[in-house]
This record gives C-alpha cells, structure tokens and sequence, in this order.
C-alpha cells in the first residue's frame, strides 16, 4: 500500500519541528502543509477538532494530534531505522519524563520573554533559566540525553534552539553564559541533517517575534 | 518477587496515585504502599522526585519512576508477560489512547478540579457546561476506541480507562456539590456504563476511595467561601 503521509505545520512552530525531525531521521516522505492559524483550514479542524492545533501528523487519511505522541507514532510504525526510543522499559520512562517536563515547562516561561513586560517579564526569565540548568544538568557530559544516540528528548528539546536568538534579544541575556553545555549539545544537534532540514534559522525566528506579538494583540 | 522489591510513593485520595496502583492491581505485583502525610512531603518522596516532588513515584528496585501515566506505561512494559496488555497493539490504536489520556489531564480534568474551586453559581455553571462538552468528546473516544467491548482498551481495562476512571470518585463528590449529575446516562449512555464496570473491576474496587470519605477530605482542602 501506498503510503500517504501529511504534516499540518506552522513553520515556526517548535512542536511541529519535533515532527519533522522525527519523519526526517525515519527516511519518511511527507507532504508539508504550511497552516495559517489565524485563518483555520478545514483540514485542520476536521483532523484536529478537539484541540484546533498544529502539528498534526495525518497517516493514510488516518490523524495523529500532540508531538510527543507523533514522535512515538513515528518510532512505532517506521521501527526499522534508528529508533527514537530506547527499548529498555526504565530508559523509555525517564526519556518520555523529560519529554513531558519540556512539554509542561519551557514554552510557558519562554513566552513570558517576549510575551510579557515588567515583574512577569523578569519571573519568565528566571524561570526559563533555571529550567535549561535543569536540562542541562540531566545532560551532563553525554553526547546527546539519551547518551551517545540522538532520540526522542533531544527531539522535543531542539526546536526551542531555534527561538534562543529571539529569547536572547528580547531577554536581554545570553544563554550560552548561562548554559554552556547545553549549546553545546545544540550545535552537535543541528549539524544532523535531520535537524538542519527542520529548524527555521534563527534570524527567521527573531524577525516574526513583533509580528507574532501583533497578531496575539500583545503589545 | 519481594513485594519490597516494588514500591509506590502515593496518597489514598489521589487520582494520579491510583493508575500505577489499578495497574499494579491487573498485573498482580505486590507492592508496599508508602502514603504521605497530606501537607508534607517526606525525605524520600524529595529525594525520589526533586524535579516534581509530586507523588506518585513508583521505586523498582530503588530507581523512581514518575509522572502517573508513564509509570503505568513502565509497569505495563516491565511485567509484560503479567496479565494483558493495557495498551492496544495497534500504533494507531496506541496514538488515540496516548492522545486521550493527555486531554483528560490537560483539559477535562482540569475543569473538573476548577469546579470545587469555582466561586459563584455562574463559573460553576460555565465549569459545568465545559465538563459536559469534554464528556460528548469522550463519549465518542469511547465508542471509537472500546470497538464495541466493555473497556476503552476492548475486553480488559487498561491505560486510557485508567487514565479516566481514576477521577470517577471525584467525579462524584462534585457531582455532590453542585447537586447536579455531570455524567448523564441520557446523554453519554456508553461512557456511564463503562464507568460502573470500571468501578465494578476487581483491580479498581481496593483502591477507589468511598465517595462519603473523599467528600469529606474535600471540604478539608477546598473549604468553602463564605456565602
């Protein structure tokens, strides 16, 4: 059977990067639909009617919603190739732990940089800090989180790599002083293929932040 | 096996607390169950989860596993061979429930638990009015993923009923509050059938307070404001 497989995307989106990692280092041929979120297509709210969001990963017509859902997916149905995953069942549970505390952690902080001004401004970019010496401090001196193999943390971390330029800018600070490590774990990272395809650049990144902010009505 | 071999870091009225225990329960691992004092966190619950601190932690020969929903992922994994499978074998399949799971958790419940907080008798009624919304979501993810059996994993319960089911006993006690049923059987027939046989599992009956015991340590946690 021919396999059709559909990406509903936002090219800025570090979520969807998450995905187009994953289907890249799969060797899996997708068409890539960019969406405009303030302009909803009816694909995406027949494909996604619960939550309305991108990335959503569509498989032989068949939708697939949540990044980190998508990556397991992914990992499950092309398992010949490097897996994502690690197959032993404690490894598996702290890869998807720190996947999950990326989810519920660095995005609302990071947001709060360039979303936010004054007191709420200054606690997201505590907080943002302290949650990347937290990563950084899981990485440790390994290659990548998982070790010497590229898999499914440094997936749901990476895409956020392509928005540091933007913090950075608007936070007024430099990540690189702060985490040293980290960046470095992110330039090995972006010198995959898999990774290159995906990222936008981050100039890219930092010129749609004002324009973001106006279309979220945020000053 | 030494039942100390397996341990689990958790409280009676937790909702999360009760997935690892249920699946525990279905793959028939004795373990020791190590409750917290409610308003304090224990040495070992810090050491175990310094990143959360939240219970429940699942200690597997001293090594923490933590977030309810991969813990019963890990149990399911581990003791393979134990019992059925609580997830399906199908990816698509496997997707759904994953992808169920996380909206109880990042929306459903989190009205629900919006409710006994809610002040005035309008937020109650727009918390009410977003449950119901969520519930015809469900009722459908039900009928999609049961296929026509019993359980959201077919025959037997697993990973997405219990991801579900364990908020049953407090469903109840705001079903109490607002003196109003949230879960209808006139309007999701198949979610409220399943939820009787879910709270019917011999796996489930051990671990699920008693609506009366919860209701009361709710009023403890969420005391009411002055009328």
């Amino acid at each position: 059977m021919a396999e059709e497989v559909i990406l509903l995307d936002f090219w800025p989106s570090m979520f969807g990067m998450r995905t187009r990692i994953a289907l890249e280092e799969k060797n899996v041929k997708f068409d890539y639909r960019e969406q405009d979120l303030w302009n909803k297509s009816p694909i995406l709210l027949e494909m996604n009617p619960v939550h309305k969001k991108i990335p959503v990963l569509i498989h032989n017509g068949k939708p697939v919603c949540e990044s980190l859902i998508q990556m397991e997916y992914i990992d499950e149905v092309w398992p010949s190739k490097t897996p994502l995953l690690p197959s032993d069942p404690y490894q598996r549970a702290q890869a998807k732990f720190w996947g999950d505390f990326i989810d519920k952690k660095v995005y609302g902080s990071a947001r709060l940089i360039w979303g936010a001004k004054g007191e709420e401004h200054e606690a997201g970019k505590k907080e943002f800090i302290e949650i990347l010496k937290t990563l950084e401090s899981e990485l440790g001196d390994k290659t990548y989180f998982g070790g010497e193999t590229f898999g499914y943390v440094d997936i749901a971390l990476i895409g956020f790599y392509s928005w540091f330029e933007a913090y950075e800018k608007f936070g007024n600070f430099s990540i690189e002083a702060e985490c040293p490590k980290l960046i470095a774990w992110a330039k090995r990272c972006v010198k995959r293929e898999s990774v290159a395809k995906s990222l936008p650049g981050s100039e890219k990144i930092t010129k749609f932040v004002p324009e973001l902010k106006e279309k979220l009505g945020i000053e | 096996m030494a039942s100390s071999d397996v341990k689990l870091i958790g409280a009676w009225a937790s909702p999360f607390v009760m997935r690892p225990r249920i699946a525990l329960n279905l793959k028939s691992v004795p373990y020791e169950f190590l409750q917290e004092t409610f308003g304090s966190k224990s040495e070992l619950l810090l050491k175990s989860n310094p990143v959360h601190k939240k219970i429940p932690v699942l200690l597997h020969a001293d090594k923490p596993v933590c977030e309810s929903n991969i813990i019963v992922e890990y149990i399911d994994d581990t003791w393979s061979s134990s019992g059925p499978s609580l997830l399906p074998s199908d990816p698509y399949d496997r997707a759904m429930a994953r992808f169920w799971a996380a909206y109880i958790d990042e929306k459903w419940f989190v009205v629900l638990r919006s409710f006994l907080k809610a002040g005035g008798e309008e937020e109650k009624k727009s918390v009410i009015a977003q449950l119901e919304e969520g519930n015809a979501f469900l009722e459908k993810a039900f009928i999609d993923c049961s296929k026509g059996k019993p359980f959201f994993n077919g025959d037997n319960i697993g990973y997405l009923d219990i991801a579900l089911g364990c908020f049953l006993a407090w469903l109840r006690v705001t079903e109490l509050a607002a003196s109003h049923k949230i879960l209808d059987e006139a309007k999701t027939p198949s979610l409220s059938k399943w939820a009787e046989n879910f709270c019917n599992d011999p796996a489930v009956k051990p671990v699920m307070p008693e609506t009366a015991k919860l209701a009361e340590f709710a009023k403890k946690i969420f005391p009411r404001p002055e009328a």
